[in-house]
């Protein structure tokens, strides 16, 4: 342990020799975030390399506008809302799915329970909240495939997938940007495979470096980077060996493009990306929530003062938000950043360096 | 909700398992990994087992998921 972390404080120094100036290094990982925030891994990194935590967290990525829709969908009497637990206490413009539970809506662990809910209640159209990244996106393809095996014609999915790279791109394309290099998520990784973070290598110029969750695992993602960034090179690698590899789950990628298609598609604080979500293909339109209900996809209103767009984008820290730690707080959250547990803020405010952190130095 | 969960396959009847994870048992469905086999360790993500994992790799995990549970539980979160 204590040679991994000589070592990666020796390839620090070394980048920020070469770079002479401020490194910043995002993680678009959720789990990552709570990681590095839990273990206190940015305490011990010199000032001058900063980690910013990106657009990793699925349900903070989810806008305001699709919540509105679920919650919308949520008053009818002839739906039922599957959903996963990290939704239900995201505030929509009037409430959250929480007041609904027991009612219209069903916390469920896996998509197969959503269509478990569709076969047992045969009166009912339900509705599955599918948001997540490459990580979820095939399961819900395989539900998706058996309601048509099945007939099941009272199940329909409302997709909120989202793939990552052209998020990372979307970043990387914007003027004032300041991200040197990413850390990149290793279960996403496990399905798509470390190759998918070759074009913001190649294309961008930047560093992709898969890492495990462990501690020590990041650790040594963060030391691969410094490596690449003193030597001058960008190169796509994985220091997760144990379950990513180049080309990744073969078999997750085909379902997913036999039921899905990219689509240009909205996300809290980077607004529309070209070919950034998933949209269920033609053959499977009697599945889709947005058509079966005649939605049309929108970006809706932030939450007033709410600054997690900026966040999700590497742009503020989460104290810089005028609300952070007054009025949005873990026991009262505003915005989703706060509310999820992999949210930047949430993690910030309960791991430090967040008020209460100032009010106990006091 | 991108953390995978690592869990042994205890019975498998086609794609249908029933995994272990940490002294818990649950359902997950094989249907993302058609290699695995009965007894065989693997990485399961909302339900759905998506790779191969070795038994060091997933004591990290373990070890990882229930200090993390501890960070969940205070904000009352269901799953994920």
């Amino acid at each position: 342990m204590l040679e991994t972390i000589y070592k990666t404080q020796s390839l620090i120094n070394a980048a920020c020799k070469a770079m002479g100036r401020q490194i910043n290094i995002m993680e678009v990982c959720g789990t990552h975030t709570v990681s590095i925030f839990r273990a206190g891994i940015k305490t011990t990194f010199p000032k001058t390399l900063k980690l910013l935590s990106g657009p990793g967290c699925p349900v903070c990525v989810t806008t305001q506008g699709y919540i509105d829709t679920v919650l919308q969908l949520a008053q009818r009497k002839d739906c039922l809302i599957a959903t996963y637990g990290d939704m239900i206490r995201v505030p929509g413009s009037n409430g959250s799915l929480e007041k609904h539970i027991g009612g219209n809506v069903k916390v469920i662990l896996s998509s197969e329970d959503a269509l478990q809910s569709a076969r047992d209640n045969p009166d009912k159209t339900v509705v599955f909240v599918a948001i997540g990244f490459e990580t979820t996106a095939p399961s819900t393809a395989v539900v998706v495939k058996e309601a048509a095996k099945e007939g099941i014609d009272n199940f329909c999915i409302l997709s909120g997938h989202k793939v990552i790279v052209p998020a990372m791109a979307a970043l990387l394309s914007e003027k004032n940007h300041k991200i040197d290099a990413f850390l990149c998520p290793g279960h996403v990784a496990v399905i798509t495979g470390f190759g998918a973070f070759g074009e913001i290598a190649e294309r961008f110029n930047r560093p992709c470096v898969v890492a495990g969750f462990e501690p020590m695992q990041i650790i040594e993602g963060v030391g691969e980077i410094c490596r690449q960034l003193a030597a001058g090179v960008a190169e796509i690698k994985s220091v997760y060996s144990a379950v990513v590899t180049e080309k990744g789950n073969i078999t997750a990628q085909k379902i997913i493009n036999e039921c899905f298609e990219p689509a240009d598609g909205y996300w809290r604080g980077l607004g529309k990306i070209e070919k950034s979500t998933l949209k269920l293909k033609d053959k499977y339109s009697q599945f889709d929530a947005h058509k079966r209900f005649n939605i049309s996809e929108k970006l809706g209103k932030e939450p007033k003062g709410c600054r997690c767009g900026e966040v999700l984008c590497g742009l503020i820290e989460p104290p810089e938000c005028g609300l952070f730690g007054k009025s949005c707080s873990l026991q009262e959250p505003v915005g989703p950043c706060m509310v999820s547990s992999e949210g930047a803020c949430a993690a910030w405010f309960k791991y430090g360096q967040g008020p209460r952190n100032k009010t106990s130095e006091q | 909700m991108c953390l995978a969960i690592p869990a042994r396959i205890v019975e498998l009847n086609n794609d249908k398992a029933v995994v272990d994870a940490m002294g818990n048992r649950f359902k997950a469905r094989t249907t993302l990994l058609p290699e695995a086999k009965l007894g065989d360790l693997v990485l399961v993500h909302a339900g759905f087992a998506i790779s191969l994992v070795d038994e060091e790799e997933a004591k990290k995990t373990w070890q990882l998921i229930a200090e993390i549970d501890d960070f969940e539980q205070t904000q009352n979160r269901v799953s994920g």
